[in-house]
């Protein structure tokens, strides 16, 4: 295992087995022909952040007919093998209803600066055993690991946040789901090119919108997938959003989710909606471990339920 | 998890000036009383709560309390990176949760301490620029305003208006509360714009399809 691409305070190399450990890359880029509708209604004015008032016939797109893998080919996928890191406040050990976690370390602020380090410690205050349980159910097959960095005696500046993700990206982890993001403008900047940097490692980012129409970041960024809620009761119905920059809608309204203690809560907020998109994310690499980023975007996009492909393909 | 306040009353109470926090000026604070009344009464809650933050202390303070425990919850601190309103200033994002009193994770002998225990909670940032300033919490809202995405969009609004109380406190001390990164762009605008604004927003959510 390479440790190229370590971290601060530890050195790791790639995920073991992961896409980018195997060294499976292609340069199959494929686009979709020419503009659609949806293309043309993506540049109306104004920015949307979830699905308010309406739905899915709402924002209804018809696409083009491109050369991708049916969702039949992952309908019955189980994420087996794909490499998931939930960077947020920890994940509960031996919660029922995520079980094993598969390696879990911590962003340390000490005397000589920010480090990394492995850590027994779970989870802080719920939030990330909440993603994770929405992953496990997604994917159940795939393997969790987790980098803390909110909790207790953590400020929330970004820093911490900043440095966990650079070491997850950096670790080759297949997808990484961040539930969380700044609003510190200071820290867009390298957020931005670190979510470019892991969109090339094809690590893809599962990135929340901000539950209010503030500015904050990574999601805001087009290389990771960006994540808000919707209000159907459906609680596998997802669906692309015309009007970015948030991508997808996903459930996130009275979701009930793992918390601390081994039991469960009902909760609301993109926070939830986004581990359900990681773990279709999962689902989908485990049947097609060669795609990049923007090729699983498109998977999802293809087979939201709002997106009706054309007869005849492009038009 | 220390969550906290509420009762049955019909008034509201807060302090003017809390310990280890910047003083809030009467006007401001009258606000800020207001704006955990209305929010009580909107979401058909029991208890709300403004906690400002001390950031030296790292702890949460009660600002303006509306409900029971409103007579001796105000100047009261917990520590900022505990409970749910901890993780709301820790993320800078708002949170609606249910069924609190059969988890087990819930710290009842806090709760308990402040005299009621709530089966639900909804919590907002204060935010201003790009920095957290406190919590909006609202304790056993009604319901039906437990589970919705439009909810939050309101708790939200209801948390402008409260961190533009603290902004106008700040402006009427004349030299911001501590270093800022600069202002964002609608600080630029006075408070009469700011609280227009505000208003445009309220309006928008309470036409919007439930």
């Amino acid at each position: 295992m390479s440790d190229r691409h370590a971290g601060p305070g530890e050195r790791y190399g790639a995920a073991p087995g992961s896409r980018a450990a195997d060294g499976d890359r292609t340069s199959g880029d494929r686009t979709t022909g020419g503009r659609s509708s949806a293309d043309r209604t993506a540049h109306r004015p104004g920015l949307v952040w979830s699905l308010r008032g309406e739905g899915p016939r709402d924002v209804r797109v018809t696409a083009d007919a491109p050369a991708m893998p049916a969702p039949s080919t992952w309908a019955d996928a189980r994420g087996r093998g794909i490499k998931v890191c939930v960077v947020d406040s920890g994940v509960e050990r031996d919660h029922p209803l995520i079980g094993a976690v598969d390696g879990a370390w911590a962003v340390v602020q000490g005397p000589d600066g920010i480090t990394v380090e492995r850590t027994e410690s779970g989870d802080a205050c719920g939030h990330g055993t909440a993603c994770a349980g929405i992953i496990r159910a997604t994917a159940p097959e795939c393997e969790l690991y987790s980098v803390r960095v909110l909790g207790k005696g953590f400020s929330g500046t970004g820093d911490i946040m900043l440095a966990g993700l650079r070491w997850a990206v950096r670790q080759g982890f297949d997808v990484i789901n961040l539930s969380l993001s700044t609003t510190r403008t200071r820290f867009a900047p390298e957020l931005h090119a670190l979510a470019d940097e892991a969109y090339f490692r094809r690590t893809v980012i599962v990135a929340s919108a901000h539950n209010t129409p503030v500015e904050s970041f990574p999601w805001r960024f087009a290389s990771v997938i960006s994540v808000g809620s919707h209000r159907e009761s459906d609680p596998e119905l997802y669906l692309y959003n015309p009007r970015p920059p948030v991508e997808f809608f996903a459930p996130g309204q009275d979701v009930r989710v793992a918390w601390l203690g081994g039991t469960t809560m009902r909760t609301t907020g993109n926070s939830f909606a986004t581990p359900y998109i990681a773990g279709l994310c999962a689902r989908i690499l485990s049947e097609h471990r060669r795609m990049t980023t923007f090729q699983l975007k498109t998977a999802l996009y293809l087979s939201a339920a709002n997106v009706e492909v054309a007869a005849g393909g492009a038009q | 998890m220390r969550e906290s306040s509420a009762g049955d009353g019909s008034t509201v109470s807060g302090a003017p000036a809390v310990s280890g926090v910047d003083p809030v000026d009467p006007l401001s604070g009258e606000l800020l009383r207001s704006v955990v009344d209305v929010a009580r009464a909107i979401f058909g809650a029991e208890a709300s709560s403004v906690f400002l933050l001390d950031e030296a202390a790292h702890e949460l303070v009660f600002q303006a309390v509306s409900g029971r425990g409103e007579a001796f919850l105000v100047g009261r601190r917990f520590p900022a990176d505990s409970g749910i309103a901890g993780w709301v200033v820790t993320s800078g994002e708002p949170v609606i949760v249910a069924d609190l009193s059969r988890n087990a994770a819930f710290d009842r002998d806090f709760a308990k301490s402040t005299e009621f225990v709530p089966d639900a909670l909804m919590a907002a940032p204060l935010i201003h620029g790009d920095r957290v300033l406190g919590v909006l919490e609202v304790l056993d809202p009604a319901p039906q305003a437990r589970s919705s995405l439009g909810e939050l969009d309101l708790l939200a609004l209801f948390a402008r208006q409260a961190a533009t109380a603290l902004r106008l406190a700040d402006d009427r001390r004349g030299p911001p509360r501590t270093a800022d990164p600069g202002p964002s762009p609608d600080l630029a605008a006075g408070p009469r714009s700011r609280a227009l604004d505000l208003l445009e927003d309220l309006r928008s959510v309470l036409q919007s399809p439930v």
